[in-house]
């Protein structure tokens, strides 16, 4: 029972192909005529359904031309539709007038495979810079990857705003701060910015190809290095979308421990933000004191799992450490104090006025734009969407939803308070969700021995990392070898809502926003 | 605001006060705090502030470019700025412009998009300079090794006077690398 499948036959009828080989079977996938891809989005829309990734494929070593995914999102289904595309004539109707995530989707989409999105509004690259050679189109099965580019001539197309008082601010790539490379450009009238335009790709490593050169080992360390800092969730959807691919069921205790390890992940990362987001309100205490308290969570990490992030230690059929019971009882005095201290520093937070007037209505980013832009994770709970694949698409131990009651805050504000809020809250219900982890955990083996994906087939997963939903598709090729691996970060969505939030806001309180958001760059660029 | 000041007398000093190694760490009011103190900083801090003073007097300047890594080096790299390490307390301060610049610290493969920028930043950075690649990406390309899009360590586009390897490292890495390039 499917009610986006069901709105889709019922509207398309005979033009709707079921596809199978699609793993896992609860995510439906079909396939429909290159005029019906845009209907297929109407219906989409109608059926109240957001836009979760579009992507494509090369599949000539399959014998067929291009694919177009498009992956929808409803509630707890996900519904993907395919249309083919022939390599005599590289078009594809674009989405981007049903759904505004499309508008980045395809750009890329465009640079990096060489398949034109009909009807898009902009022409411009997305990722690929200007001085990349105009036939350099690194997802197709024809670019040879290992050879250095050369570089040709070509500028950027800003867009600009003219009027009597606007200037412009370009700001990096790189930045003031220890961070990630993009570019910035503001647009503004006095203090306040009237536009604000992004462009990323700096951090493009080309992580979608390599994963086509790596055996599915391999590919779940490169996973694990996508984006540093979500390191767990990344390689946990990888490991997931193989998995159902491959058969392959691990052990009650390894789907425990992969939680662990992502609530242990999420705390961390939320403690920093919130730290960093009081930072660049000035109020530098708050750094600190957050930062105390996530060494010692790094530090925890390293001494019983082997890693301060806990990287490479989810890994496909499994997880590579166990936790034995001196090591429960250090996470359990851990998380007391952690509880005991970050409360007394949420008290702090709640009751300083001047913090409160530099996050409260600032860079708000509203439920309808949040549901317009199909933005995930911490930024849509914070807007109103109550979006959680913990929820929604879970794995054990958060399908026993009976048991661990997982409560997913939502706030309807939009501004970098309820961001800042949101995390506040999931901070708590995370350590209550390693307490009862650790309780209750079960006992047997940590993995089973890994499988192989079944050749011509495709996987997917949805995790809930920090940010929010990560989804990773995979297409195993006629050897069984990885023809596709498709990246979707949360960031991949969330940078246009940080774009939208900032309007009608004064220039400096856009890192303050920005850190609210914290975007990945790695992530998106890959 | 009594708060604030309750919890930082409460909170008392953290950064890692150079025990005798092993000793469990002490928080403030006598909290035990559930980690130990790592032995090597103790070490590693005497060395470097020494020679922070002898060679910089007293104050290394980094600026920090990411040049393609996947944001695990910086985090670590903000670690050594913790109040646990503290790595201000050796003299060593980040910028925001390396005009300021003794040391640029590097890290990612260095990707086709970031070459350039890489190149400026150096370019702007007054000499004598150091460089110092971080993590195993900035040392030989780690895991994304050499491709269309990644370059295959930052030696491939800058001269580099140190290495500092692991995935990411750890901040003791960090501040031992930094101390055998400035010696
Ligand atoms: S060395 Fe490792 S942690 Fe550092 S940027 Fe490279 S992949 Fe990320």
């Amino acid at each position: 029972m499917s009610t986006l499948k069901d709105a889709l036959t019922s509207a398309l009828g005979e033009n709707v192909t079921l596809r199978d080989a699609q793993y896992p079977n609860s995510v439906i996938s079909c396939t429909v005529p290159k005029e019906k891809f845009v209907d297929a989005a109407k219906t989409m829309k109608k059926a109240f359904a957001l836009l979760a990734a579009e992507w494509a494929t090369d599949e000539s070593p399959m014998g067929r031309g291009f694919g177009v995914y498009a992956c929808y999102r409803w509630g707890a289904e996900y519904l993907i539709v395919k249309t083919e595309i022939s390599v005599d004539d590289p078009t594809f109707p674009s989405l981007t007038k049903q759904f505004v995530p499309a508008y980045r989707f395809e750009r890329q989409i465009k640079s990096l495979m060489g398949i034109t999105p009909a009807g898009h509004p902009d022409p411009r690259p997305w990722i690929k810079f200007e001085d990349w050679p105009e036939d350099a189109w690194p997802l197709r099965k024809s670019f040879d990857p290992s050879k250095p580019m050369s570089r040709v001539k070509g500028e950027y197309q800003w867009i600009k705003a003219d009027g009597e008082g606007v200037y412009e601010i370009p700001v990096g790539p790189v930045h003031a701060g220890i961070i990630e490379p993009g570019h910035f450009r503001f647009q503004a009238v006095g203090e306040t910015v009237i536009n604000l335009e992004g462009r990323l790709g700096y951090v493009h490593k080309g992580i979608e190809k390599r994963f086509e050169s790596l055996s599915w080992h391999e590919g779940a360390r490169l996973a694990a290095r996508v984006s540093g800092d979500t390191t767990v969730a990344h390689v946990l959807a990888y490991c997931m979308a193989m998995e159902s691919m491959a058969g392959c069921n691990p052990p009650e205790r390894a789907l425990w421990l992969r939680a662990l390890f992502l609530e242990r992940e999420r705390i961390a990362n939320h403690l920093g933000d919130l730290g960093a987001i009081c930072n660049d309100a000035a109020f530098a205490f708050m750094l600190y004191q957050m930062m105390r308290l996530k060494e010692m969570l790094m530090r925890t990490n390293h001494k019983l799992f082997g890693h301060r992030f806990i990287m490479d230690k989810v890994i496909p059929g499994g997880v590579a450490v166990d936790i034995g019971p001196e090591g429960k009882s250090e996470i359990y005095n851990e998380m007391d104090y952690l509880s005991k201290e970050f409360e007394k520093l949420v008290a702090i937070y709640d009751e300083n006025s001047s913090l409160e007037d530099r996050v409260r209505d600032t860079g708000i980013l509203s439920a309808e734009m949040a549901r317009e832009l199909c933005v995930v994770g911490i930024v849509a709970r914070a807007s109103g969407l109550n979006l959680d694949c913990r929820i929604f698409n879970p794995f054990p131990p958060y399908g026993q939803y009976e048991r661990l009651k997982l409560d997913v805050p939502v706030l309807v504000t939009g501004d970098v308070h309820a961001r800042a809020w949101v995390r506040v809250l999931e901070v708590r219900e995370s350590i209550r969700l390693i307490r009862w982890l650790l309780v209750n955990l079960p006992g047997g083996a940590i993995a089973c021995p890994e499988t192989m994906p079944e050749p011509g087939s495709a996987g997917f997963a949805a995790v809930e990392g920090w940010r929010g939903e990560i989804i990773y598709w995979l297409q195993a090729g006629l050897k069984g070898e990885i023809n596709r691996c498709m990246v979707r970060d949360p960031s991949s969505v969330n940078w246009l809502g940080l774009e939208q939030s900032i309007h009608g806001n004064i220039v400096p309180d856009f890192p303050l926003c920005n850190k609210s958001y914290n975007q990945s760059y790695s992530g998106h660029d890959l | 605001m009594i708060k604030i000041l309750l919890q930082i007398l409460r909170t008392g000093i953290v950064t890692e006060p150079l025990p005798p190694a092993g000793e469990p760490g002490i928080i403030g009011s006598g909290i035990k705090e559930p980690c130990i103190i790592e032995p090597e900083i103790k070490e590693i801090g005497t060395k470097l502030e020494e020679a922070i003073r002898k060679r910089f007097r007293r104050s290394l300047t980094i600026r920090q470019v990411d040049a393609g890594s996947c944001n695990g080096c910086e985090l670590e790299i903000h670690a050594i700025n913790n109040p646990i390490y503290n790595c201000e307390r050796f003299g060593i301060h980040f910028t925001a412009s390396p005009r300021f610049a003794d040391m640029l610290l590097v890290t990612g493969p260095v990707t086709h998009n970031m070459e350039i920028a890489l190149q400026r930043t150096y370019n702007a950075t007054p000499t004598p300079k150091l460089v110092v690649a971080v993590g195993d990406c900035g040392c030989n390309g780690g895991i994304f090794g050499t491709s269309y899009a990644s370059l295959g360590g930052i030696d491939k586009v800058i001269p580099v006077d140190a290495y500092i390897s692991g995935c990411p490292p750890t901040p003791v890495d960090l501040l031992n690398g930094i101390l055998k390039a400035i010696r």
